[in-house]
């Protein structure tokens, strides 16, 4: 595959600074470092003389032509200067506004066509795909009617061309689309093709268009100084009813001429052509015209058009004279136009494989040594010598996108006429087009959606590339962060699922709003998560004493029992209720569950044992004998416990905690042995 | 970016083809430029348009329709933001807004619910921390009181007139806090409340009674996005979603069954006491038995690839947006 050209990044200037680089998923990021080029030391860049900085492309088929999308400033440390970041971004076409239908559009084709029907066999798969291969070219039609409009309305000259250019380019990519659909698609037989590339000619060699109008509209055509000229372009483009229509406007103003003119008419009316439908066979079809051949030559040979030179030349290309059809070469403009009217004036049965000859000696015959072959012109010699990769091969590096040569070998390869032609890394050409598309429209703040369907559509490496890319789209709101979620839950990508519901948990924990936090850890079912946000209600309802947030502790629910944590706290709460609805049995009871069946953490044992002090003062014995038991065995198990706890005993505070409690629990358990040991009614 | 407010004319309605079908594609008539995502936005009358954004500003624009032109004709920067007014650089997604002329009321990520008035320059009521998670919309329930749906699967009403900062009442789903993105209410019936989940479940609620809805209708494959009544037919229903389908949800029962006052346009209401009206329109979203009335369940969508973000419906005309950056406008809803 061949090299590409390396491509200047303006400004980054490797004889001031060493650069550095760092590639991305969708871009490069040259940097200038704080390193001058020391003399003779080796560079570490990659341009190896003294001027702008070159960017080179990867050596495989057709990288598509970086450009420099953006510059950051910033201030280097020491640095006489401030160094700057610059972002090469590989496609800088999917920002233009206009092409954005096209991108739509075709997602949408090309999802109908992933999801169609593979039973369909035969003509009706065909034509199904033939259907395809049209939508996709009107959508490009569209596209350029767009642009067109655009660049009419637009004052800014540089706009203006920017936008002609791009209607030229698609304007290309329609004819080489078409040319395609014609002879892989729809692989028209010997008959039919020449009718399809009649068609084809007719629709793109549109530069005489508006000479025809003129013609056409003016008082009295046959006057007209470019009369003869339009009726070459009819003859040239086999649109004979057209032709004979002007040329009887020319015989009834010149009645001398009359003679001539019925019998170039006959000529036209009965020229044999090939018909669409089954109603005559390719042989009986070459019979006749080689018999109405014969009687053009006739006619030519006996001089009957002799005195009208004009008349003469058509004569002369009926009968696919080379020399007479490449005198009209400006009125064809085009060599595959000459082509096809060579084909129809001397090979009208053309085969399929032996369009590549003719093709061929119509270039060199056209161009004739002036001018070489333009990139358009290769591609094209490629489709008629029936190359598909040579075609796809030359688009790649011509096109600036990817988008038209992703798209189109999608189509040929559900058209089964592509091997599956392995790279070097492993994955097809449809795949490897797709993915490098996708790729592209995945550095897009909003196309990126799109990418994901055709990622979809990669059987081999679609879903990697997809991990990859999703974790990087930015996620500026919820709305967009829900989207990306969802379309990693539809993939079962846990892992992408768990780290942006991580981070959108991070964010609402930092701007205090622990219940989005909380959502966020239920979605991912991070436990984890839940229990750093409980600790944090914990920790604020220690320092300020009361709990924040009391609408979503109280309407936990179910998602209660993602963590033991959070579990902890709504029960925490709910004694908290109890205890100001003074409901205390029942709230004794849940503080000693609590405790004893291990839901609270540790740490906040001292705090429970702290909350029971006052339902142990209270005049009514609340705690039971066992009740009492088991709080001064909970004391007992927090107080004895390692060494560290030496430590807090030491503190004042802790320590009277502790003796207010073993004495509100002696006293209680004092109580309610009296109380359980009277009998009821003494 | 270049996010953009555009109005569009989607074609006469005098207009008929031969069909009697209008075949016009909407042409852009204005646009303007607006800073961030445009998250929600509502007439606030037949001149300007309320915008919330995602930086947090909530903007109203005049379309001026002399010269079909749009202009910013107030801002609210940081009606939005998170911790500290002065120093968030971001602000706050706002992610809902609802006007009622000249009150415009606006709810967002960051948990705040702001009162605004067209005329005033700053917020006329702003309650902070109304909610610990997300609100996702907000509608007005009567003109002091509005309905907002937040991201634990709360419904809550707030009397404005109120000066406490609580709800007066909070409803919620029994089983996992599922987040609610969207809620309407009934036209007529102001007790009927339809909110849309993120597991695109509908649940409609009767805020008369309990704290729990009255049915549940699993609906989407995922975030239902926005869901309407219709305003002068309110049987139906209107609900889209991320799974890319747009569904019409009609309760209206069969012709014979139904009261004769909607044929004959509105005459023979006298001859029907009031109670049967409340009766037969009621039983149609508040009814817990499927069998006894058919409810007809449409996708209006084809070929569904992206989500449907947005939808709005009046008269006979349903406009919505997908994420395939189209606009699709349906003017024979129930033809």
């Amino acid at each position: 595959d061949g090299h590409r050209p390396p491509q200047v990044v303006p400004g980054a200037d490797p004889s001031a600074r060493q650069l550095c680089f760092a590639w991305g998923p969708a871009e490069v990021l040259v940097c200038e470092t704080l390193f001058g080029r020391a003399g003779g030391a080796r560079s570490r860049c990659l341009s190896r003389s003294p001027c702008p900085s070159r960017f080179w492309g990867q050596g495989r088929a057709g990288a598509a032509a970086p450009s420099l999308t953006g510059s950051v400033s910033g201030t280097g440390e020491g640095a006489p200067n401030s160094s700057r970041v610059f972002v090469v971004r590989r496609d800088q076409d999917i920002y233009i506004q206009t092409l954005r239908k096209l991108f739509n559009e075709s997602h949408g084709i090309f999802m109908g066509l992933q999801r169609s029907e593979e039973e369909l066999a035969g003509k009706s798969r065909k034509a199904q795909l033939v259907q395809v291969s049209k939508n996709y070219r009107s959508v490009i039609r569209a596209c350029m009617e767009d642009m067109h409009q655009a660049a009419v309305s637009t004052r800014d000259p540089a706009l203006q061309g920017q936008y002609s250019t791009q209607v030229s380019i698609l304007s290309a990519m329609e004819l080489i689309w078409n040319l395609c659909e014609i002879l892989f698609v729809e692989a028209a037989a010997a008959g039919p093709l020449l009718l399809r590339l009649l068609d084809w000619v007719r629709l793109h060699v549109c530069d005489v268009d508006s000479m025809v109008r003129e013609v056409l509209s003016s008082e009295s055509p046959s006057k007209h100084k470019l009369f003869w000229n339009v009726v070459d372009v009819f003859v040239l483009q086999g649109r004979m009813d057209e032709a004979r229509h002007l040329l009887s406007k020319e015989a009834s103003a010149n009645p001398t001429s009359m003679n001539m003119y019925k019998i170039l008419d006959d000529l036209m009316k009965k020229m044999p052509v090939p018909s669409l439908g089954n109603t005559q066979t390719l042989t009986e079809l070459e019979l006749k015209w080689q018999h109405w051949h014969e009687e053009c030559q006739r006619y030519l040979q006996d001089g009957t058009f002799a005195s009208n030179p004009h008349m003469e030349s058509i004569c002369k290309i009926l009968l696919g004279d080379e020399d007479a059809i490449l005198e009209k070469k400006e009125l064809m403009t085009t060599w595959y136009h000459f082509l096809v009217t060579r084909l129809l004036y001397s090979h009208p049965t053309v085969k399929p494989m032996e369009l590549r000859f003719y093709a061929q000696s119509s270039m060199d015959l056209f161009l004739g040594g002036e001018s070489s072959p333009e990139p358009l012109d290769m591609i094209l010699m490629a489709a008629f010598e029936f190359e598909m990769h040579q075609v796809i091969k030359e688009c790649s590096i011509v096109l600036s996108n990817w988008w038209f040569v992703a798209h189109l070998t999608d189509l040929l390869d559900h058209c089964k006429l592509l091997q599956s032609h392995n790279l070097y890394f492993g994955s097809n050409m449809r795949e490897f087009l797709l993915l490098e598309y996708a790729s592209g429209l995945f550095s897009h703040h909003s196309l990126w959606q799109l990418g994901v369907d055709y990622f979809d559509h990669c059987p081999e490496f679609g879903r990697v590339y997809l991990e990859l890319h999703i974790e990087r789209i930015p996620l500026s709101t919820e709305q967009k962060a829900l989207k990306v979620l969802r379309i990693c839950e539809q993939r079962q990508m846990h892992e992408q699922v768990r780290s942006i519901c991580k981070i959108m948990a991070m964010k609402a924990l930092r701007n205090n709003r622990l219940g989005s936090a909380l959502s966020w850890s239920i979605r991912a079912k991070d436990a984890a998560f839940a229990t750093l946000i409980s600790d944090r209600f914990l920790k604020d309802y220690c320092e300020r004493g009361c709990f924040s947030d009391l609408d979503l502790i109280d309407n936990l629910g179910p998602s209660m029992l993602l963590s033991d944590r959070l579990t902890f706290l709504g029960k925490y709460r709910e004694f908290h209720r109890l205890y100001g609805e003074k409901r205390f049995p029942e709230a004794a009871r849940l503080l000693l569950t609590l405790m004893t069946a291990h839901i609270a953490p540790c740490s906040f044992w001292m705090t429970l044992l702290t909350d029971a002090l006052p339902l142990l003062e209270q005049k009514e014995v609340i705690f039971s004998a066992e009740q009492t038991y088991e709080l001064m065995r909970c004391l007992e198990d927090l107080t004895a416990g390692n060494p560290d706890k030496q430590k807090f005993q030491d503190d004042d505070v802790e320590t009277t905690k502790v003796e207010m409690l073993r004495l509100a629990l002696a006293r209680n358990l004092a109580r309610v042995i009296v109380k359980e040991g009277t009998v009821e009614g003494s | 970016q270049d996010n953009r407010i555009s109005i569009w004319s989607a074609g006469d309605f005098g207009n008929a083809g031969l069909n009697g079908e209008y075949h016009g594609e909407p042409h852009l008539l204005c646009d303007i430029q607006h800073n961030g995502d445009v998250m929600d936005m509502q007439f606030l009358d037949q001149e300007r348009i309320v915008a919330a954004s995602s930086t947090g500003t909530v903007t109203i624009f005049r379309h001026h329709q002399n010269n079909q032109t749009l202009s910013a004709s107030h801002r609210w920067e940081k009606a939005h933001y998170h911790v500290d007014q002065d120093t968030s650089c971001g602000g706050a997604a706002c992610t809902g807004v609802v006007c009622n002329n000249p009150e415009i009321v606006t709810v967002g990520e960051d948990g705040r619910i702001n009162l605004f008035r067209a005329d005033q320059k700053d917020a006329v009521r702003t309650i902070d921390n109304a909610d610990s998670s997300t609100l996702h919309a907000v509608t007005f329930l009567r003109t002091t009181e509005i309905l907002t749906v937040n991201s634990i699967g709360q419904l809550k009403i707030w009397d404005l007139r109120q000066q406490r900062n609580e709800p007066s009442q909070i409803f919620s789903l029994a089983g996992d806090r599922v987040p609610l993105h969207c809620v309407d209410r009934h036209p007529n019936q102001q007790h009927i409340v339809a909110t849309g989940g993120q597991d695109g479940m509908l649940s409609i609620w009767d805020i008369r009674q309990g704290t729990m809805p009255v049915s549940l209708l699993n609906a989407h494959e995922a975030e239902m996005w926005e869901v309407h009544f219709h305003p002068s037919d309110p049987d139906h229903l209107f609900t889209c979603s991320e799974d890319g389908s747009l569904w019409h949800w009609d309760t209206s029962t069969n012709v014979s069954e139904k009261p004769s006052f909607l044929h004959q346009g509105g005459r023979s209401t006298a001859y029907l006491s009031h109670s049967t009206i409340n009766q037969s329109v009621v039983s149609a979203w508040l009814s817990n038995d499927p069998t006894k009335d058919r409810m007809e369940i449409t996708n209006l969508i084809p070929n569904q690839t992206l989500s449907v973000n947005s939808l709005d419906v009046l008269g006979p005309c349903l406009v919505y947006g997908t994420d395939a950056e189209a606009i699709y406008v349906n003017r024979q809803l129930f033809a």
